[in-house]
C-alpha cells in the first residue's frame, strides 16, 4: 500500500512537470518578445513604411496588408464555411457520402500550409491568371481556413438541443426557418469563437502567401485587389533571415505586433466561449 | 414561392457542404497538373532514392532522398520529445488537475497554437540556436536538433487537445470499477484509462506527426537547410517543406526545377493524406 501511494505521487509529479514544460515556454516566448520588442513600438513604427533597406522606419504597409488578407479571406470563407457546417449538422444523412465529406474536411485541415501555397500558385496565380495578388492570397487563405470554420459551426449547431427544432417545426416553420431562427442564434457564440480562432491562424500564416501575394518590400499601399501587399509574418521572416545587421528591436517589434494580433484574436475567442458557456441554460 | 426559396437554400447549403471534397480534389489535380511534367524528364525511382539534390547545377540532379530523410529525422526528433510530454500533459489536464485550473491550462496550450510558426522560428533562431551551438561546440546551431525541439512544441497543442478528448470520453465506470477493486488513482489511469483511450491517443500522435511534417517556416529558419543526407541530429538538414518554400521564389516558371518542386509537393500531399486518413480511421473507431 505504501509503495503504490509513493509511486502515485511520483507519477503525478512527473505529469505535473510535463505540463509545466509544455506551458511555460509559451509564457517565456511571449515575455521575451514583449521585453525586447516594446522599445521599438512607437507611433512612427506603426504608421510609416520601412526605410533604409528595411533596417529602420516602420511596418505600416505590412500591417495594412495583413489586415486586408485576413478581412478578404474571412469574407470568402465565412459564408461557405458556415453553410458547410449547417449542411453537416442539419442536412447530411448518416451515409457514405457524409463519411467521405468528413474525410475531405479532415484532409483539408491536414494539408501542409506550403502545399496550399503551391496550389494557390498553380490555380489562382497561373491558371486563373489572377497573378500574384491580394485576390489570389485571400482565396488561398480562405480555402485553408474552411475546415476549422465548418467544424466549429457543426459542433455549435449540433450542441443546440433537438427540442428547439421540434418546437419550431411543430409551429409550422419550414426547415430553413427553423435553422435560421431557432438554431442559428443559439449556435452563434460557438461560430464566432471558431471564426476568431481561424482568423488568428490566417493572420500568422506565411507559407500560403509566399508565392500568392506577399511582397518582399513595397512601401506604397495597394491600389486594387490585383496588387501585391506586404504582410506581417512574411516581413518578419524577411527581416530576421535576409537582412544582415538589422537592429534587434525592429525584428522583435515586428514579432510583437504580430503576436498581439494573433493572441488577442485568440484570447477574445476563448473569452467569448467561456463566457457564453456559462450563460447556456440547457 | 416559399417552396422555391426553401429549395434554393437547400441546394446552396448542399453545394457549400460538398466544397471540402471539391477542394481536396482540386488541390490534388493542380499539384499533379504542374508536377506531372517533371516525370517526363526524371524517373520516379531516381527522384525518390536519388542521393543528390542539386537543382541549379548543370546537369541538374533531383534526388529527393536527402530531403525525405531530413523531414523524417526532424519529425522523429520532434516526436521523441512531444509524444511523452504531450500524453503526460493530456493525462494531467484530463484526470489529475483540479477543475478550476483545468480551463487555465487548456487556454495555455491553445495559446501555444496561436503563436505563428514564423514567430516560433524567429525565437528559435535567437534563443535555441546559439544555445545548441554552445552546448555541443558546433560550428553552427542550425541543426536537426534545434528544429526538432521547436517542432515538438508546435505539435504539442494538437497532441494534447486530441489526446485529452480521447481520455475524457472514456466511460467513468471503467475508472470506478478499477478504483472499487482497490487500484489507486494512478493505477486506474495507467492500466485502465490509458489503455481504453489508446486509439484516440494514437490518432492524436498521427495528427501531431502530420502537423510536424507539414510545418514550413520554423523549420526553414532553424534547421540550416543543407540538402545532404543527415547522419546525426547535430547536423543541418533540409526538409521537403523548406525546399519548396526556399526554392520556389528562385525557380523559373516552366523549368525542370519548378516542376520538381511541385513533385515534392505531391509527395508531401500524399504523405499527409495517408497520415490523416489513418488518424481519421482511429478517431472514427472511438465514436462507434
Amino acid at each position: 500500500m505504501f509503495n503504490t501511494k509513493i509511486s502515485q505521487k511520483i507519477a503525478f509529479a512527473v505529469l505535473f512537470v510535463s505540463t509545466l514544460i509544455t506551458i511555460i515556454p509559451v509564457l517565456i516566448i511571449i515575455a521575451i518578445i514583449i521585453k525586447n520588442g516594446i522599445t521599438a513600438i512607437s507611433w512612427q513604427f506603426l504608421t510609416t513604411a520601412p526605410s533604409n533597406g528595411m533596417r529602420s522606419g516602420g511596418i505600416f504597409p505590412a500591417i495594412v496588408g495583413t489586415f486586408y488578407l485576413a478581412l478578404g479571406a474571412s469574407a470568402i470563407s465565412l459564408p461557405l464555411g458556415i453553410l458547410g457546417g449547417i449542411y453537416l449538422s442539419e442536412y447530411s444523412k448518416n451515409n457514405y457520402f457524409t463519411r467521405i465529406l468528413k474525410l475531405g474536411i479532415v484532409n483539408l485541415a491536414g494539408v501542409p500550409s506550403i502545399v496550399y501555397g503551391l496550389f494557390g500558385l498553380s490555380l489562382f496565380v497561373i491558371s486563373l491568371k489572377l497573378g500574384v495578388s491580394i485576390v489570389s492570397g485571400c482565396l488561398t487563405l480562405a480555402i485553408m481556413s474552411l475546415p476549422s470554420i465548418i467544424t466549429a459551426t457543426e459542433t455549435a449547431m449540433s450542441s443546440v438541443p433537438r427540442s428547439f427544432r421540434e418546437v419550431s417545426l411543430s409551429l409550422g416553420a419550414t426547415k430553413w426557418q427553423t435553422i435560421r431562427y431557432a438554431v442559428l442564434p443559439h449556435a452563434s457564440p460557438g461560430i464566432i469563437t471558431g471564426t476568431l480562432l481561424s482568423n488568428a491562424r490566417i493572420t500568422g500564416e506565411t507559407a500560403p502567401i509566399l508565392f500568392t501575394v506577399a511582397a518582399f518590400y513595397l512601401p506604397q499601399l495597394p491600389n486594387s485587389v490585383f496588387d501585391q501587399v506586404m504582410a506581417l509574418p512574411y516581413h518578419l521572416y524577411v527581416i530576421s533571415t535576409q537582412i544582415p545587421g538589422i537592429s534587434k528591436s525592429v525584428t522583435y517589434g515586428t514579432a510583437l505586433v504580430l503576436i498581439v494580433f494573433t493572441l488577442s484574436l485568440n484570447l477574445f475567442g476563448i473569452i467569448v466561449r467561456t463566457y457564453l458557456r456559462r450563460q447556456k441554460k440547457w | 414561392m416559399k417552396k422555391i426559396k426553401e429549395f434554393l437554400i437547400e441546394k446552396i447549403i448542399f453545394i457549400s457542404g460538398s466544397l471540402s471534397i471539391v477542394f481536396v480534389v482540386l488541390i490534388f489535380i493542380f499539384l499533379i497538373k504542374e508536377g506531372i511534367l517533371f516525370f517526363k524528364y526524371v524517373q520516379f525511382k531516381d527522384f525518390i532514392v536519388g542521393k543528390n539534390w542539386y537543382p541549379i547545377s548543370s546537369p541538374a540532379q533531383f534526388g529527393m532522398l536527402p530531403l525525405i530523410l531530413g523531414s523524417l529525422l526532424v519529425t522523429l526528433g520532434a516526436m521523441i520529445i512531444s509524444i511523452p510530454l504531450g500524453v503526460a500533459c493530456a493525462l494531467y489536464i484530463a484526470e489529475v488537475v483540479n477543475p478550476k485550473l483545468k480551463d487555465l491550462l487548456k487556454t495555455g496550450v491553445e495559446l501555444l497554437a496561436a503563436i505563428p510558426s514564423v514567430v516560433i522560428g524567429f525565437i528559435g533562431m535567437v534563443t535555441l540556436v546559439p544555445l545548441v551551438k554552445n552546448i555541443f561546440h558546433l560550428p553552427t546551431g542550425l541543426t536537426a536538433l534545434s528544429g526538432s525541439i521547436m517542432l515538438a512544441f508546435m505539435a504539442m497543442p494538437t497532441i494534447v487537445s486530441i489526446a485529452e478528448d480521447a481520455i475524457t470520453v472514456v466511460p467513468r465506470r471503467y475508472k470506478e470499477a478499477a478504483l472499487a477493486l482497490g487500484a489507486t488513482h494512478w493505477q486506474a489511469l495507467y492500466r485502465v484509462i490509458l489503455v481504453a483511450a489508446a486509439p484516440g491517443i494514437f490518432a492524436a500522435i498521427m495528427l501531431g506527426i502530420g502537423r510536424v511534417i507539414g510545418e514550413t517556416m520554423a523549420v526553414m529558419m532553424i534547421t540550416g537547410n543543407a540538402a545532404v543526407i543527415p547522419h546525426s541530429f547535430l547536423q543541418p538538414v533540409r526538409t521537403l517543406t523548406a525546399t519548396i518554400a526556399a526554392e520556389m521564389g528562385e525557380s523559373i516558371r516552366g523549368s525542370n526545377h519548378y516542376y520538381a518542386l511541385f513533385a515534392v509537393g505531391i509527395i508531401l500531399f500524399i504523405i499527409t493524406f495517408i497520415i490523416n486518413f489513418i488518424a481519421d480511421v482511429f478517431l472514427h473507431r472511438i465514436k462507434k
